[in-house]
């Protein structure tokens, strides 16, 4: 008679060595709740940035209530902690986020990145409804350091 | 004696393919007359997108000392220092042989360049714009970063091999037809200048670009990612908006450009309203690819 090799002991011991090399790949849920809420935290601000910018390209007319609600959104976005977003392990190498490892390894320049961020919005918020054209020069600031920050910390998509 | 054809046939067959591999420089002929203006070549130099491969990257500032690193299946390239340093950078090569070098892959050595340079695209800019930028670049500040050397991997370190494949891809022919003046100036900026299709259209085995596939996207030559699929079939933006993108790199729902894309952006952002908008018709005239 054969012997079986892979006796229930023997299988969930290779289990047991094969899991944490699988866990590499495998979120958390406080791993998926972080990605989640800076993707969401992403998209409130593109939100709030879409009636700056289309008053700035002179798509939409120019009105200094919606001006300045957007902007002073975007203030205080830019401006809340973010430190719970950013857990160890969630990189662009799991869950199909776009964060690059920089972040991790390069963290004053990050932190830098969205120091820029909060000052370009609240000098942004406190000339939005000062008219188009001083608004506009500040949402170029902003622009620029939206870009600065994707240039270097975050990943084309997969 | 049997053997002498033999060998005779040999040498012929070695002597042809010296001859028909050989690096050879642009036809002087070609620039005959011609006056560099430094001003117009600093658009050119936008255009052209130098800068962006060729900037330090400690230090962006410099915008020709070279020293990126471009990790390839075939090997790591370094961007060389393209500077006026007489001994680090080009300051001792003339207005032709650099010519020869962006237009026709030959160094000053008269050796091969590599075509991570694209040579493959600039072929096609003309010569008035190219002794334009070489006349320009001649303005910018010198820097004494040594040039590293690549490291290739077998075969690809042997330059000889860069003369068959030159003659197997390197043409001056257009991807696209142009019915229009505007169509023209597009795909010279984007085919010729811009090089576009470097990043955004797959390689074949050798690393040339697959003309049957042009700019449907590619595995990100600079790290982790796809360059995106600018065909019509997946760029639905309006010609506006992509000419917006390509001023301040905002698209359409306010995301904004980043990775390698946010330094093209800082060129096209310096180029006219009329350029943007060639480019954005051109790239709505590329046949649509799925992926």
């Amino acid at each position: 008679m054969k012997k079986k090799i892979f006796t229930p002991a023997v299988c969930s011991m290779i289990i047991a060595m094969v899991t944490p090399a699988f866990a590499d790949g495998h979120l958390s849920q406080d791993q998926e709740r972080a990605i989640a809420a800076r993707q969401s935290h992403m998209g409130l601000l593109g939100f709030n940035l879409g009636p700056l910018g289309a008053m700035a390209q002179e798509r939409l007319p120019y009105d200094a209530d919606v001006a300045a609600a957007a902007a002073a959104n975007l203030a205080a976005l830019a401006s809340m902690s973010q430190d719970r977003y950013w857990l160890e392990g969630t990189d662009t190498g799991v869950g199909g986020n776009r964060a690059k490892a920089e972040i991790w390894s390069d963290p004053d320049g990050f932190d830098a990145e969205m120091q820029g961020l909060a000052t370009a919005t609240v000098a942004l918020a406190s000339v939005a409804g000062d008219g188009l054209d001083a608004m506009r020069a500040a949402f170029g600031a902003v622009g620029q350091s939206c870009g600065s920050c994707h240039e270097a910390y975050r990943a084309p998509r997969n | 004696m049997r053997v002498f054809p033999i060998i005779a046939l040999v040498l012929i067959g070695a002597a042809a393919g010296w001859f028909f591999t050989r690096p050879q420089p642009i036809d002087p002929d070609r620039f005959a007359g011609l006056i560099g203006n430094p001003d117009a070549g600093e658009t050119i130099f936008a255009a052209a997108g130098c800068a962006s491969c060729h900037a330090d990257p400690n230090d962006p500032s410099s915008l020709v000392a070279g020293g990126r690193a471009f990790d390839t299946p075939y090997g790591t390239f370094f961007a060389p220092n393209i500077s006026n340093d007489p001994e680090h950078g080009v300051g001792r090569w003339s207005d032709l042989e650099l010519a020869s070098a962006i237009m026709a892959g030959v160094g000053k050595d008269t050796r091969h360049l590599y075509p991570a340079f694209p040579y493959t695209a600039y072929n096609k800019a003309a010569p008035q714009d190219v002794l334009d930028l070489i006349t320009y670049m001649r303005t910018l500040p010198g820097s004494d970063r040594p040039s590293e050397a690549h490291r290739l991997s077998f075969p690809y370190n042997l330059r000889a091999g860069i003369g068959a494949w030159k003659l197997l891809y390197l043409n001056e022919d257009w991807v696209l037809a142009a019915d229009s003046v505007q169509m023209e100036r597009g795909r010279y900026l984007v085919e010729a200048l811009g090089h576009c299709a470097e990043c955004h259209t797959p390689r074949n085995a050798l690393g040339a670009l697959d003309h049957a596939r042009w700019m449907a996207g590619a595995p990100n030559p600079s790290g982790e990612g796809q360059i995106p699929n600018i065909t019509p079939a997946a760029l639905t933006w309006s010609v506006g908006e992509i000419s917006e993108y390509l001023l301040s790199g905002f698209t359409p729902a306010f995301d904004v450009a980043g990775g390698s894309m946010a330094a093209v952006i800082r060129n096209t952002s310096r180029l006219s309203d009329e350029d943007r908008e060639a480019i954005a018709v051109y790239l709505k005239a590329v046949p649509q690819v799925e992926n």
